[in-house]
Order: C-alpha cells, then structure tokens, then sequence
C-alpha cells in the first residue's frame, strides 16, 4: 500500500492578455506616420503641378487612411488571433506584438495597396461632393495614384514593423539583463545563506577559544568558501579536482557543525582530475543534499561526492543517505536544480543532463551527465 | 528551595557544548541537566526531567524548537503538583521574520554566535523571573499566551490552496473533495483523512499540509490535529484548559490542546 498525495493540479496559465497601451501606442505611431507622410505627398503632388495642395492632400489622406486602417488594423488583429490560439494551446507567444508574421503581412499589403485607393478616392470624391463617378475610374491621374499608394504603403509598413522590431528586441534584451541580475542575486543568497553562515561563525567563535589550530583550519576553508562563491565567474571553467576540493570545503565547514551526524566521502579517480568542468557545478547538488537530506534528518548520514566516465560522458554524483524526495518536494521548484539545468543547456545544449531520484539506498542521487571534456 | 535545571536543545555539537560552559560561569547554581540533540529527544527530555528552564535551538533536525516547545505545553501534566512549565529561551543562527514575533511576545531568545554579555542580560532577566514567580498554574498560562502569539506569526507562507486529495490505495487513487474532511489527523510522516464514510491516508506530513488548507475553513486544534470547523457540533470545556469536540457525521470527540482550547468560546 503506498499512499500518496497530490496538490490539486496548478491553477490554468493566465491566458494571452493584449496590451492595450502597447497596441494603441503602435496604432497611434503608425496613424502619425501616415499623416506625414500624406502631407509631404501632397506637398510633392503640389510641387510638380498635378494638384491644388488642398485637393491633394485631402485625396492622399483619405487613401493614405484607409491603407492605414487596412493594413495596421488588420495586423493587429491577426496577431492578436495568433496569440490567442496560441495560448489555447498552452503556447506562450512567438511574435512580437502587432506582428503576425512576414506571409501575412505581405497579404494585407497587397489589400491596403488594392482596396486603399479604391476606397480612399471614394471617399473624398464623397466629401467633395463629386460623387457621381464610378468607383473604378479614378480619374487622369489614376496610374499616379496607384504608384504613390505601392511606394507609401510599402515604405510605410517596411519602415513601421522594422522599428517596432527593434524597439522589441530592445525590451527583450532588457529584460533578459535584468533576469540575469535578478537570478545572480538569488544565487548568491542561496550560496551565502545568512543561516549557514552565521551557524559556521558561531562554531568558529567557539573553536578560538577551545581549539585555536582547529579554528584557524576552519577559517582557512571558510575564505576559501567565499572567495570561490563570490568570486566565480559563472562561465569560467576549472579542473575538476579543483571543484571538488570546493566541495570539500563546503563538506569540512559542515563536518564542524554537524559532527558525528555527518560521514562525507569523496571519490575523484586521478585520471579524471585534470579535466575541465564549470565552476561550482556541483555545489547546489552538495548543499541540497546537507540543507534537505541529513540536515533534517535526526540520525544524520553520509554523503558521497563522486565522478567517474562512461562511453565517453562524465558523470558527477552527489548521494544522500538523508530523508529522500519526499519532504524535499513540498520545498516547490528547487531554485539549486534550476540554475544546474539552466547553466548545462547552455553549456552543452542537449549533450548533458542533471537527474535527481530516489537512492535505492533510501536518501536521494543527483547525477550530471556531461560529455567527456578534451 | 530546588536548585534551578536547564535543558539544551541544540544539534550542533560544538554550540551545545560552549552554551553549557558559557551557563556554568555565568549562572554556577544552575545544572543543565540534559543536552538534546533533536526536536523530539528535546521534548522527551523535557517531560521526563522537568527543568527550570529549556534553551531550543530553532532550527533542529526532527521538530523545531517552536514544535519542541508547542508539544511541551500540550504535553506538560495536569496534577497540582506538577513544576511550573519551564521558562524558554529560543536560541537561532538568523530568522528575522520571526524574531520579530518573539519581541512581540516577550519571548526570550539569543543569536548566535552568543556573546557573552547578551547572555548574561539574559541569565539575569531568567533569575528576575523566577524570582517572582507565583505559582506553576500562571508559569503555564503565561507560557500558552507567548506561543499562542508565535504561533500565528511563525508558521510557513500560504500555499497554492487544495481543492482535492488524492490518496492512493495500490493501483488506485482515491480523490477527495476538501469540503467532505471533517478531520486530519497526524500520523508519523503521514495524515489521516477523515470523512462522514471512511478514512484515507495521504503521504505528507500535516506541517505540509497545513499551509495548503483554508485557516478560515479548517482549525488546527491540536499539534496532531486539524478539523474542519463547520463539522464541530459543540465544545466542552475542563478544568484543565482543554476541550472535546463532538462531531457532525462521526462519533468520536476530538481534544482540543490547551494551545488551541481559546478557539471554542461563546459569541
């Protein structure tokens, strides 16, 4: 009999939400656009004889409008389509906003250009109170029109969508800073846990006094703690043999406060000590396995850091003779994990992986998979 | 006049062992009686032995020292001639969410690393107190007050809420409505879950549970205990501050600790 319990499943992605002030900002922008652009064309028309200024640009605004409200109406509906069946189908947007895509938006192009000037002549034929023509004949300069219409629209949504592209791409990139920032930060607060730190200090106050050559021995892997926490530069390599002696500092810190409750083993063959691996990989694995598998655990227990190679792939384990998975799962996504996964695909994309299980010894194995370094 | 006895609760040896001197230079009547190395080995101890006064590490393997002292005052005899509940001081590397509870509720405790002269403050506000000490039944009622005060403030941040348990029998999995739980009860790593029909058991520990559930909708009652409360049909109350609950759709009662016993009171 195994009882087991589950949270009800997780409450339904938000879904795609339109941002109303981007899409009115982009609209506006665009509109604004049109409009100049529709006053130096009447300034051109104007200027070469072909109109009066106020014909022309009552003319070139009409179509330049209508081309507007057909091509950046159109866009935004059909991005926003987009991301809604998207999200239907528990994907998270792909385009950046307004944008549906090249396919589309060379489609609507080809409307605004066709039913623009159609539209765009009717319309100030209607203010104009001229209205008796039929839609089709546009008059002597319709060969004019049309080209105006083909070179303004296409310079229009070129120029449009490329600046929005940008200014997306800007954001993202921000974002992406600020992330970065943001997941630095919480490294180094769960790597400089102000509990662990401050439990090490109170043995050391202690040790000063009783044992001055022990204290100073623990003061010596304490520097040398923080210098690689705070100093390691999150993509740098280093050998392995010098990973796990990080990791035996960690474990000689530990030793200190937890006593007879912790056995630790390290096991690093010696052909493997050169090879080259990313700094401090493996000590969210070594803390997990002290903060939620000994620690807790009333009796204590072993830990066993270990590498070894196979088929051409490095494999670290960190094993835990502690309270398993079970209590560490109420703890949520575990921050430590994450951040291995997030450093080793991008690392080694697919090539590596971290799998964390249930020891068949009781307690929990966290193992990463790398291919063999040259 | 008995001389006054300390237990420490601490699982760090090293720690354990300079509180211990530290206490000897700076309180030579005092006799620490036992060093616990663990939340429940703390609470046995405490029962068994009966000290002056209890130091709890916060963060321990096994139990809290907040869990230590919240089963010590559930547990603590009832006789008349039972010694006053122990004086606490609660001992903590960094927990400034909660430090800010015990100052509000007059709850002696100490950081580490200790220094000596915060504790020797605090060895002479222990001997004021037990100095004017009246009688072991206010000790007790003083001390309910303080943790039913932590109690509030100290307990983990609200979880997703759950709507349905599943509990798995072999190869089937039970699912149960939240609203049909008249009871949950702590059974080891366990939690029994109990309904008008029959019982399930889940595989979670009630400290997991507990911020997953409605406080409005579900009571804890007891450290082992939580009940919903529109299944309460009534309260009865003893003399020795706890209370029995009968309920709708099951026949047993439920105890109520003296922790939890100020929840039932007339409107």
């Amino acid at each position: 009999m195994m009882p087991a319990a589950h949270p009800a499943s997780p409450a339904p992605q938000p879904p795609y939400a339109l941002s109303w002030p981007l899409v009115r900002a982009q609209l506006l922008r665009g509109a604004l656009f049109v409009l100049l652009l529709c006053v130096a064309i009447a300034l051109l028309l104007t200027a070469t004889g072909r109109s009066a200024f106020g014909d022309g640009l009552l003319h070139s605004l009409c179509i330049g409008l209508c081309c507007w409200l057909i091509i950046d109406g159109g866009r935004h509906l059909l991005a926003h389509r987009r991301q809604c069946a998207r999200a239907r189908q528990g994907l998270d947007a792909d385009l950046p906003a307004g944008f549906p895509g090249w396919r589309w938006m060379a489609l609507l192009l080809l409307l605004g250009m066709t039913l623009g000037p159609v539209a765009g002549t009717t319309l100030a034929r209607r203010v104009l109170g001229s209205a008796g023509q039929p839609w089709w004949d546009m008059g002597g300069g319709d060969q004019l029109t049309w080209l105006i219409t083909l070179l303004a629209s296409v310079a229009s949504v070129v120029t449009l969508t490329l600046l929005e592209r940008l200014s997306h791409a800007r954001a993202e990139a921000e974002a992406a800073r600020r992330a970065a920032a943001e997941n630095q930060l919480k490294l180094l607060q769960s790597q400089l846990e102000p509990h662990m730190l401050f439990n090490t200090l109170a043995n050391l106050r202690v040790l000063i006094g009783s044992d001055p050559a022990r204290a100073q021995a623990m003061l010596d892997r304490l520097i040398a703690f923080l210098r690689a926490t705070l100093g390691a530069s999150r993509s740098a390599m280093h050998p392995l043999a010098t990973e796990f002696e990080r990791s035996a500092d960690y474990l000689a810190l530990m030793q200190v406060r937890m006593g007879a409750r912790l056995q630790s083993h390290l096991d690093l063959p010696d052909a493997l000590r050169g090879l080259p691996v990313p700094t401090l990989l493996l000590q969210p694995l070594v803390e997990n396995a002290i903060k939620h598998g000994l620690e807790p655990k009333v009796e204590g227990g072993r830990i066993e850091v270990a590498a070894h190679d196979e088929d051409g792939q490095l494999f670290l384990t960190v094993r835990d003779s502690g309270v398993g998975l079970g209590e560490v799962a109420a703890f949520g996504p575990a921050f430590g994990l994450q951040q291995v996964r997030d450093r080793l695909r991008t690392l080694y994309g697919s090539n590596a992986a971290l799998t964390v299980q249930a020891d068949e010894q009781g307690g929990t194995r966290a193992s990463i998979r790398l291919p063999m370094p040259r | 006049m008995n001389p006054p006895t300390a237990l420490i609760a601490e699982d760090e040896p090293l720690l354990a062992q300079a509180l211990r001197a530290a206490l000897a230079r700076l309180w030579p009547a005092l006799q620490v009686v036992a060093t616990a190395g663990d939340g429940p080995q703390a609470v046995a101890q405490a029962l068994a032995l009966r000290p002056t006064l209890c130091l709890l590490d916060i963060r321990m393997p096994g139990m809290s020292g907040l869990e230590a002292a919240h089963a010590m005052a559930e547990d603590w005899p009832d006789e008349p001639a039972a010694p006053p509940f122990p004086l606490l001081v609660f001992v903590t590397a960094y927990d400034e969410y909660a430090l800010q509870a015990f100052d509000a509720q007059a709850v002696d405790y100490l950081l580490k690393p200790v220094d000596e002269a915060r504790l020797e403050a605090c060895v002479l506000r222990l001997q004021r107190t037990l100095a004017t000490r009246r009688d072991a039944a206010q000790a007790l009622q003083d001390s309910l007050a303080q943790l039913r005060g932590l109690l509030g403030a100290a307990t983990a941040p609200p979880a997703p809420r759950l709507q349905v348990l599943q509990a798995q029998v072999g190869s089937i999995v039970h699912l149960v409505p939240l609203e049909q739980v008249i009871y949950f009860e702590a059974a080891d790593k366990y939690v029994r879950v109990v309904t008008a029909e029959r019982e399930h058991l889940i595989r979670m520990s009630l400290r997991e549970l507990l911020p997953q559930l409605d406080p409005q909708r579900f009571w804890q009652v007891h450290r082992g205990t939580v009940v919903q409360a529109q299944c309460v049909a009534s309260a009865r109350r003893d003399e020795s501050g706890k209370a029995f609950l009968a309920l709708r759709g099951r026949p047993e009662t439920i105890t109520v600790s003296r922790l939890y016993a100020h929840l039932f009171k007339g409107m």
